[in-house]
C-alpha cells in the first residue's frame, strides 16, 4: 500500500501498466516491484524447481524471485527483474513458469513430490531404465523447471558497444562512490561514476539519514547534479560494471532504453561499455541476507533493508502490520521508520539475548522466528522465546541476517576475499585487482559516515598514485549507526529453510551434501546447485557457507568460497556481441569488379575475407560445370579474364631489398634481371613451405610480391619479423599494397591480341617475353604488366590502380567476348592450374617440404634462408615421403574427390594400407576426364602404377593411375608462345 | 589488457598479433648445432612468471614488440621495439 507522506516518487505523474493481463497504476520513479506493492500484489513468481508460490524479496539487481517477462514477440525480454525494472506508461508484464496460472500452477505437485527431488536428484533417481532418460525424463524435468522463455524470434532492436577512458573509474554512486567522485572531480582527474540504479545516491535515497543537515537524497542530488556541471566527469546511470579484466580494463552494461515503451529510432536498446582506467574505487555497496528458518520463502516475507526502501523511496509499505526478524541493530531502523510512517509494527524479533529496542514496538529479544504460515502469501509467524512460541499475525516480515558486502568484483582476477569475523561476512583483500581500492559497505564499513571517510580516502590514495594532487575537502556531517551483529545463519528445527530461493536450495540440500562428502565448497555448489541461478546466489551464498562449515565442523574462512565471475548481474548475448550480427560478423573484402560479378549472376564465394566469383552462368547451361567446361576453353582456345586482385601484393623497396628477398625466399632474388618476374618458394623457419609465388623487380630497389590470397597477411607479418627482428641492420620497407591495386589475368592463346586493343603501345614476344614486366600505359593510366601465367596459356596480369578496376574489368571482359572468350571464375581458374600441376594451399597445406612438391632444387645451396637449416633434417628429406603426383581415374568410377585416401590396390581401405591421399580434384574438360592431385609415399617414382581410391565420407572406391602432375603442355610451349 | 605500443601508444590487446617466446628474435647461425636449432625453432620453458614475448601490432603500424609479462598476473612491465631489442 501507498504511505502518505512518504518516498521520492513523482505521485503528480501517473502511469498505467500491466500485470498478468490486469491494469494497474502506479507513478513514475516506481519499479515494477514498487508498483506491485502498492497495489498490495505479493504473489509475482513461481519457483524454478518446486514451483513454490514467491514474492518480492529485495530492492535491487540481486532479486532472486521477482523474475516477470515484457514485451511481445521479438521484443520478448524474459527474466527481467521486477526490483529493477522501471515502470512506464503501457508496461505490460507476465509471470513466468506457472500454469495455468500464477495463483493456481498444477506444476506445485513438485513441491508434494519434493522428497524425492532433493540435491543431486538426478544423480539417483530416473536412472532405469537407460533409454528414457533421454527420451522422457530429461524432456519432462525441463519442461517443469523454467524460467521465462525466448521468442524464437530475431531480436530487432539495436545494441552497440562503446569505449570509454578515464583517470578513475567509480562502481557505485552511494555515500562512498559519490563522495569519491567529487573528491576525484575536483583535483582535475577525468573521472567515470557508474551506478546501476537509475539515480544515484544508493541507500541514501532508501534510508532517512541526514547529510550535513539534509535529508541524504537531498545532499546526493545536489553532489550529482555538481558533479554534471564538471567537464571532467561523466556520469552513468543504468550502468552496472560486470567485470573487471586485466590492465584496468572494466566491461559494462549500460540499459540504455529498458525504461521506455520502445527503443526510440536511432537509438539503442543496451550499450556494453569496455571502460579503461588508469585507478578505480569500488564503492558497490553490500547486499543484505536472509535467516533460514522453516517456510522463509512465503510471499510477504522480505528482506528489512528492502521494505525500508520501498518506504522511504517509493512511498510504499510491502504489509500492513509488519513484523522484524535480525540479528543486528540495523533491521529495527526498518520498524523505526515504518512505525514513524503510522505503519502498524506487530512485533520485532532479535535472536541477541541483549538486544535493545531504538522505538516503541514490542521486542523479543533471544528470539527466533520458526515458522511461517499463510496460503500464497504470509499470514502468521512463530516466534519462540524462552517463554515459549508464539504465533503473531502479520502480512510482511522484514528480515535481516546482516549485509554481505559486494565484493564480486575483486575476484574476478583470481582474488579471494578474506573474512570479517567482526561483521560475519566477507571483506575484499587488498591488491586483488591492480590500481583498485573498495570503499564504504563494500569493504566492510557500514555507516554513512565510514562511507563518506573512505570514499574520500580511497580518491585521495588512487589521486596520488596518479601524480595528481589531491584537493582540499571537508567531510560532510553524517550518522554512525550502530551495526552490532551477532551472526545468526539458521533457525534449527524441522521443516524446509531456503537458502538459495531461485534454485530451490534448502539447508537440508546443503547438509545432505555434506553428508555425501561433497564437503568442498565447490562441490556442494555443483551438486547442490547452490548460487547457480540466474542471480548466482547474491543474497544466500555466504548463509549456504555457513551451513556447510557448520556440517562439516570447519570454520568459514577455512570452507572458503565459491569462485565468482564476471558477469556481475546477466548480460545479454546482444550486447555483448553489439555490431557483430549480420554483416558485422566478419569484414567483406571486395574487389573491385565485384559489382559487375554479381550482376552477371556470378554465384559468390568467400576466399578468407574476399568474395570471389565462383563461375558466370549463361542462359541455357543448367548446371555449374556446364560454365565451368566453357570458361576453361575460353582460356585453352580464345582469351578468358579473371579478377585475381585477392593475391596478395607487397612492395618491397630499399638498397637491401635484393638480399632480403634472398633471405625470406628458399631461391635468389638479387640476380633477377630489372623488368623480370621469378616464381618463388617461401618455407617456415622449421622448413616446411609456408607459401609460393611470383616476384617482379621494377627497379634496382624495388620489387613486387605476390602471395596466395589465403596467406597475404601471415607472410605480410612474418615479412615485417624478418625485417625488423631478424635483419633489423638492414635497409629495406615493406608495404602490403594489396588494396591499391586492381590486377586482372587475360590469359590465353589470344591474350596479347585483346590487350593491343587496350594498351596504349603495342607489345610483342620479343619486348614482352615470358616473366617479364613494366609499366604499361592505357589511355594515359599508368598501369603495370606482368607475364605471367597460373594456367599454362599464353597470359598476363594486367593491374591499375583500384579506382580504374571496375572499368578495366568492364573493358576486358567485352573485349574477350567479342574474341569469343570472357570472364571466368574460380571454378575454371582451379581446373586450369590443376591441368598444369600447379599448386595452391590445398597442396602446401603446412606439412609438405620443398622436396614433396618437387621443387628441391629450388632451395638455393649459395646462400642462407629462413628454414634452410631445419629443411635438411634427415625427417624432411627421407625418400620415403609422401611426394606430389597426378591422379587419373582407372577404375569403374570415373570420379576423384578432394580429401579422399589412397591405398594399395587390392588391400582394405584401412589405415594400415594408407598410402596418401587427394587434395585437389577437378573435371578437364581439355582431357575428357577427372584429374587430382595429391601426395602419395615415393609418389614421384611410382608414375604409372594404379592404386585404390576411397572416399569413407562419401562413398566413393576407384582405381587411380598415378601420373606426372603436369597433365597438359609439359614442357610448357604454349605459355611461351 | 593493454600494451603501450612505442610507436602508436597504449591500446587494447585485441590490436594485437601474439607470437610467443622472444627466444625468437635470437636466431641461430645457420653453421650452429642441431640442438641450437631445435631450442630456436621448438623448445620453450613455459613458466608461470616473468616471460619475454613477441607481440607484432598488426591492427595498428606493424611493428613487432618485445614485451616483458607476467604470465601468472598478465602485468605488463615493459614494452619495447624488437628492433631495438637485438640479443
Amino acid at each position: 500500500m501507498r504511505v502518505d507522506g512518504k518516498g521520492i516518487v513523482d505521485k503528480s505523474v501517473p502511469v498505467s501498466f500491466t500485470f498478468d493481463g490486469t491494469t494497474y497504476r502506479g507513478f513514475a520513479g516506481d519499479t515494477l516491484a514498487s508498483a506491485l506493492l502498492a497495489n498490495d500484489i505479493r504473489l509475482v513468481a513461481r519457483s524454478f524447481k518446486y514451483h513454490r508460490p514467491r514474492g518480492i524479496l529485495t530492492a535491487g539487481s540481486e532479486e532472486p524471485n521477482a523474475l516477470v517477462t515484457i514485451g511481445q514477440g521479438a521484443a520478448t525480454d524474459p527474466n527481467v527483474r521486477a526490483t529493477v525494472q522501471e515502470l512506464y506508461e503501457g508496461l505490460s508484464a507476465r509471470s513466468q513458469n506457472a500454469w495455468p496460472s500464477l495463483a493456481f500452477d498444477v506444476m506445485a505437485v513438485n513441491d508434494l513430490a519434493a522428497p524425492f527431488l532433493g540435491a543431486g536428484f538426478y544423480y539417483k533417481t530416473f536412472m532405469w531404465p537407460r533409454a528414457f532418460w533421454e527420451k522422457l525424463y530429461e524432456p519432462v524435468i525441463r519442461r517443469a523447471a523454467g524460467l521465462g522463455g525466448l521468442s524464437g524470434e530475431a531480436d530487432a532492436d539495436h545494441y552497440e558497444k562503446a569505449y570509454a577512458f578515464c583517470d578513475l573509474l567509480v562502481v557505485g554512486a552511494g555515500p562512498a562512490g559519490l563522495m569519491a567522485a567529487l573528491v576525484a572531480a575536483r583535483s582535475g582527474a577525468d573521472v567515470i561514476i557508474a551506478d546501476e540504479d537509475s539515480i544515484m545516491g544508493g541507500r541514501l535515497n532508501a534510508e532517512t539519514e541526514q547529510v550535513n543537515g539534509q535529508d541524504g537524497h537531498l545532499w546526493a542530488a545536489e553532489m550529482v547534479a555538481a558533479l554534471g556541471a564538471m567537464d571532467n566527469v561523466r556520469l552513468m546511470t543504468r550502468t552496472t560494471v560486470t567485470g573487471a579484466y586485466d590492465g584496468g580494463t572494466f566491461g559494462a552494461l549500460e540499459r540504455v532504453s529498458h525504461h521506455v515503451k520502445a527503443v526510440p529510432r536511432g537509438g539503442v536498446k543496451e550499450t556494453f561499455w569496455r571502460i579503461v582506467a588508469r585507478r578505480s574505487v569500488l564503492a558497490a555497496g553490500a547486499l543484505e541476507r536472509h535467516i533460514a528458518f522453516q517456510n522463509n520463502d512465503r510471499p510477504g516475507i522480505m528482506a528489512a533493508g528492502a521494505v525500508r526502501a520501498y518506504l522511504n523511496r517509493w512511498g510504499v509499505s510491502p504489509g500492513k502490520s509488519v513484523t522484524v526478524f535480525a540479528n543486528n541493530d540495523d533491521a529495527h531502523r526498518t520498524a523505526v521508520d515504518l512505525q514513524a510512517a503510522g505503519v502498524h509494527i506487530a512485533g520485532v524479533a532479535d535472536s541477541r539475548q541483549d538486544a535493545k529496542p531504538l522505538g516503541d514496538y514490542q521486542l523479543y529479544a533471544g528470539a527466533m522466528v520458526t515458522g511461517t504460515q499463510g496460503r500464497r502469501g504470509l499470514e502468521t509467524i512463530s516466534i519462540k522465546t524462552a517463554r515459549g512460541t508464539e504465533r503473531v499475525s502479520t502480512d510482511c516480515l522484514a528480515v535481516s541476517g546482516g549485509w554481505n558486502p559486494t565484493v564480486h568484483l575483486t575476484c574476478h582476477m583470481n582474488g579471494r576475499p578474506a573474512w570479517s569475523p567482526e561483521i560475519a561476512s566477507f571483506v575484499p583483500s587488498a591488491g586483488a585487482i591492480p590500481g583498485l581500492l573498495a570503499a564504504g559497505a563494500c569493504n566492510g564499513a557500514f555507516s554513512t559516515a565510514e562511507c563518506l571517510a573512505e570514499g574520500a580516502k580511497a580518491a585521495h590514495d588512487s589521486l596520488e598514485a596518479l601524480g595528481i594532487a589531491g584537493a582540499e575537502y571537508e567531510l560532510p556531517q553524517a550518522d554512525h549507526a550502530t551495526y552490532a551483529l551477532e551472526p545468526l545463519w539458521a533457525v534449527p528445527g524441522r521443516g524446509r529453510a531456503w537458502l538459495d530461493f531461485q534454485n530451490d536450495v534448502s539447508v537440508k540440500d546443503v547438509k545432505q551434501a555434506a553428508i555425501e562428502n561433497f564437503t568442498s565448497v565447490e562441490h556442494m555448489k555443483r551438486y547442490t546447485t547452490q548460487g547457480m541461478a540466474t542471480d548466482q546466489g547474491k543474497n544466500s551464498n555466504v548463509t549456504a557457507l555457513a551451513v556447510l562449515s557448520d556440517a562439516t565442523g570447519r570454520g568459514i574462512p577455512e570452507t572458503g568460497t565459491t569462485t565468482f565471475r564476471p558477469p556481475y548481474t546477466p548480460v545479454a548475448l546482444a550486447a555483448l556481441g553489439a555490431g557483430a550480427q549480420g554483416k558485422g560478423f566478419a569484414p567483406e573484402r571486395l574487389t573491385t569488379s565485384h559489382a559487375q560479378s554479381v550482376a552477371a549472376g556470378a554465384p559468390m564465394i568467400e576466399a578468407g575475407q574476399w568474395y570471389r566469383p565462383s563461375y558466370f552462368p549463361i542462359d541455357g547451361e543448367q548446371t555449374w560445370r556446364q560454365s565451368c567446361d566453357r570458361e576453361v576453353e575460353y582460356v585453352r582456345n580464345a582469351v578468358g579474364v579473371c579478377d585475381v586482385s585477392t593475391l596478395g601484393k607487397i612492395d618491397i623497396q630499399g638498397p637491401d631489398a635484393a638480399r632480403f628477398l634472398d633471405f625470406v625466399y628458399t631461391n635468389t632474388f638479387s640476380t633477377l634481371k630489372q623488368g623480370r618476374v621469378r616464381y618463388g618458394l617461401m618455407l617456415r623457419e622449421d622448413g616446411f613451405v609456408m607459401d609460393d609465388g611470383t616476384t617482379a623487380r621494377l627497379g634496382p630497389n624495388h620489387y613486387v610480391m605476390t602471395t596466395t590470397t589465403a596467406a597475404a597477411g601471415e607472410v605480410m607479418r612474418h615479412l615485417e619479423f624478418a625485417a625488423q627482428v631478424l635483419r633489423p641492420e638492414w635497409n629495406v620497407r615493406i608495404m602490403s599494397v594489396t588494396e591499391q591495386w586492381a590486377q586482372f589475368a587475360v590469359a590465353g592463346p589470344r591474350s596479347r591480341d585483346l590487350l593491343l586493343g587496350v594498351l596504349d603501345a603495342p607489345i610483342d614476344n620479343e619486348s614482352w617475353p615470358f616473366m617479364s614486366c613494366g609499366a604499361v600505359s592505357l589511355k594515359g593510366v599508368l598501369g603495370r604488366l606482368f607475364r605471367i601465367s597460373f594456367s599454362g596459356e599464353h597470359a598476363y596480369e594486367l593491374a591499375v590502380p583500384s579506382r580504374y578496376g571496375a572499368a578495366l574489368f568492364s573493358l576486358l571482359v567485352a573485349r574477350a567476348e567479342a574474341m569469343a572468350g570472357g570472364a571466368y571464375g574460380m571454378e575454371a581458374l582451379n581446373v586450369l592450374r590443376i591441368e598444369k600441376g600447379f599448386i595452391t594451399h590445398a597442396e602446401i597445406h603446412g606439412r609438405v617440404t620443398a622436396g614433396d612438391i618437387g621443387m628441391d632444387r629450388m632451395v638455393s645451396s649459395k646462400k642462407d634462408c629462413i628454414g634452410k637449416v631445419m629443411a635438411a633434417r634427415a625427417g624432411l628429406v627421407d625418400e620415403e615421403r609422401e611426394q606430389l603426383v597426378g591422379l587419373k581415374p582407372v577404375g569403374p568410377v570415373k570420379q576423384l574427390t578432394a580429401g579422399a585416401h589412397i591405398y594399395s590396390d587390392g588391400k582394405d581401405p584401412v589405415s594400415a594400407h594408407d598410402q596418401g591421399y587427394v587434395t585437389s580434384v577437378g573435371f578437364s574438360p581439355t582431357l575428357g576426364h577427372f584429374i587430382g592431385l595429391g601426395f602419395v609415399r615415393e609418389g614421384l617414382s611410382r608414375h604409372g602404377e594404379v592404386l585404390r581410391m576411397t572416399d569413407h565420407l562419401r562413398g566413393i572406391d576407384t582405381q587411380v593411375e598415378l601420373c606426372n602432375p603436369v597433365f597438359f603442355d609439359p614442357e610448357g610451349g604454349r605459355t611461351r608462345g | 589488457m593493454r600494451l603501450r605500443c612505442p610507436i602508436c601508444g597504449e591500446r587494447d590487446h585485441r590490436e594485437f598479433y601474439y607470437q610467443g617466446s622472444a627466444v625468437k628474435m635470437d636466431r641461430p647461425d645457420p653453421d650452429a648445432n642441431a640442438a641450437a636449432w631445435d631450442d630456436y625453432v621448438y623448445l620453450r620453458d613455459n613458466q608461470p612468471g616473468l616471460l619475454e614475448e613477441l607481440w607484432s601490432h598488426d591492427a595498428g603500424c606493424g611493428a613487432w614488440l618485445k614485451v616483458t609479462r607476467d604470465t601468472t598476473t598478465h602485468a605488463v612491465l615493459a614494452t619495447a621495439l624488437a628492433k631495438e631489442e637485438r640479443p
